[in-house]
């Protein structure tokens, strides 16, 4: 078991190896890549000047709050959209086309509109992961058997029980999947909000680091920020297989 | 419901499909003309219009997409040729799978744009820095979707290719690739939009104009109309660009049950 965890992750030590011994016998120019050991000492030195944690937390809030937001609007505007075809008229026109849109393309609007703080990196994240998680909802709750719905509204359920008992249920395997993109999407939003404008996040300080030159700290802030977005979706996939194991 | 009455709903969700988007553009321009937010928060319709009709006229708007495409293809036609080969690779040779497996599955779910400092010591603040943080960035879907189309191959096409003697190099053109181009284009499909986002991230970070890099300039000198029209004109970039990947699709998977489908 452990033996065949260590086979599997060899490849990951053989390149931090590599990475530790290329810029310490001057195959590569140690000023532009600091050996694996500086840097995880500059970690270390991070972390205890309290400079991670205290960017670190306000890049999770950031991406909390703007997550969250987009999770719940997209998930009423989607299921909506599916449930009342008035709605979907009004729409979902406005957000099929909007939906190709690089999202990236809406950070500086959203500086004008709410300035250099957590307001501008919020909104963006927000926009960012609104549009895939309202076309996942709706493509999972259209996707609902009708025959279930009408056997529910044959049984005497209400409307809104079907809607709430027998729709969002059916719809969540593909919303799940939705909210994974809409993840992913939220850390390059944030990361790409800070590195622009800003001074707190993780993003602004790899940016001061680089500017300042002070390179190993800089590898340490970017491997940072990296690990956090990876273990963020492995959470969200344990999370999301126990919460749909009733499906199979 | 009578038929009669069934009809005119359908026309008035239809009417009000059309309708919809006509009614958010309206509002735009009244609320911008009514001067309910600042003309610096939101500028009117009309004016971002006729901004990007002058950007057009006077050649601007054209340099600028040419350059951010430029750059997204070169970028995405990298990951594109790198990830079909890593991720067949890594479906029919061992070694390769051992190696490339976990940096596939640590590179996947990371935010790759973390690395753009990086990029910019390794590389500069010029295109080659720009084009190597794009394919990198989009390499993944296509490694992971190649992978998964080459593996999940028909079985009994597999057998019935080697039994009448089919080579392996034969086998991996006429079998294998082909059999994986609905997944392998698929994967395309969701790296195009990466590599725009990660070219238009790049502009505004580094510079070196484009349509990121115009948009954050306007923004310096806080020329609203300049940033609204940028945000319009990316907009439509890549509504033409996801379109186009879909109409490249179906030509290329003509022979295909999912196009003949339809």
């Amino acid at each position: 078991m452990i033996l065949r965890f260590l086979i599997r992750i060899f490849p990951l030590v053989l390149l931090a190896g590599l990475w530790e011994i290329a810029p310490r016998i001057g195959w590569v120019n140690p000023e532009v890549l600091p050996p694996a050991s500086a840097v995880a000492s500059a970690w270390y030195g991070l972390l205890m000047s309290g400079d991670l944690v205290t960017n670190g937390v306000s890049s999770l809030i950031n991406v909390s709050a703007g997550l969250a937001l987009g999770i719940v609007v997209g998930m009423a505007a989607g299921v909506l959209m599916a449930w009342y075809p008035a709605v979907d008229a009004a729409v979902s026109p406005l957000m099929k086309s909007l939906y190709p849109m690089p999202k990236s393309a809406l950070i500086p609007v959203m500086i004008l509109w709410f300035g250099l703080g957590a307001g501008s990196k919020i909104a963006s994240i927000f926009m960012g992961c609104l549009l895939p998680v309202v076309l996942s909802s709706y493509n999972g709750a259209r996707g609902v058997e009708q025959t279930l719905i009408w056997s529910a509204l044959g049984l005497g359920a209400s409307r809104r029980r079907v809607l709430w008992e027998v729709v969002v249920p059916g719809a969540l395997p593909e919303i799940m999947a939705g909210i994974r993109n809409a993840l992913a999407i939220s850390f390059i939003l944030l990361v790409s909000s800070e590195f622009l404008v800003g001074q707190r996040g993780l993003g602004y300080l790899i940016s001061f680091l680089g500017d300042g030159g002070v390179y190993d700290a800089m590898f340490a802030g970017v491997l940072t920020v990296s690990a956090i977005g990876f273990f963020a979706d492995r959470i969200y996939l344990y999370f999301m297989q126990r919460t749909l194991r009733w499906r199979e | 419901m009578s038929e009669n009455s069934r009809k005119a709903s359908e026309y008035g969700l239809m009417a009000l499909r059309v309708f919809s988007i006509a009614a958010v553009l309206g509002a735009w321009q009244i609320t911008a003309m009514a001067h309910v937010f600042s003309d610096f928060l939101l500028p009117s319709l009309s004016e971002v219009l006729l901004r990007l009709y002058h950007d057009l006229v006077s050649g601007d708007l054209i340099r600028g997409i040419e350059l951010t495409l430029i750059r997204t293809f070169i970028g995405f036609m990298i990951a594109a040729a790198g990830g079909v080969v890593i991720g067949v690779a890594i479906a029919r040779i061992p070694v390769a799978r051992w190696f490339f497996d976990p940096l596939v599955s640590v590179g996947l779910p990371m935010p790759k744009v973390a690395f753009l400092p990086i990029f910019m010591l390794w590389f500069g603040v010029f295109d080659v820095s720009k084009v190597l943080m794009i394919a990198f960035s989009s390499i993944f879907p296509v490694i992971v979707e190649s992978w998964a189309g080459t593996q999940n191959i028909d079985k009994y096409m597999s057998w019935s290719a080697m039994s009448l003697g089919v080579g392996k190099r034969r086998f991996l053109w006429e079998i294998a690739l082909p059999a994986a181009l609905p997944q392998v284009f698929t994967g395309l499909q969701v790296a195009l939009p990466i590599s725009l986002i990660v070219a238009i991230i790049c502009e505004m970070q580094m510079g070196g104009q484009g349509l990121g890099g115009s948009i954050m300039t306007d923004m310096r000198f806080a020329d609203s109309p300049g940033v609204f029209s940028g945000i319009v004109a990316i907009a439509l970039v890549g509504m033409v660009l996801v379109k186009a990947m879909e109409l490249v699709r179906r030509r290329l998977l003509i022979w295909h049950q999912e196009t003949q489908a339809e």
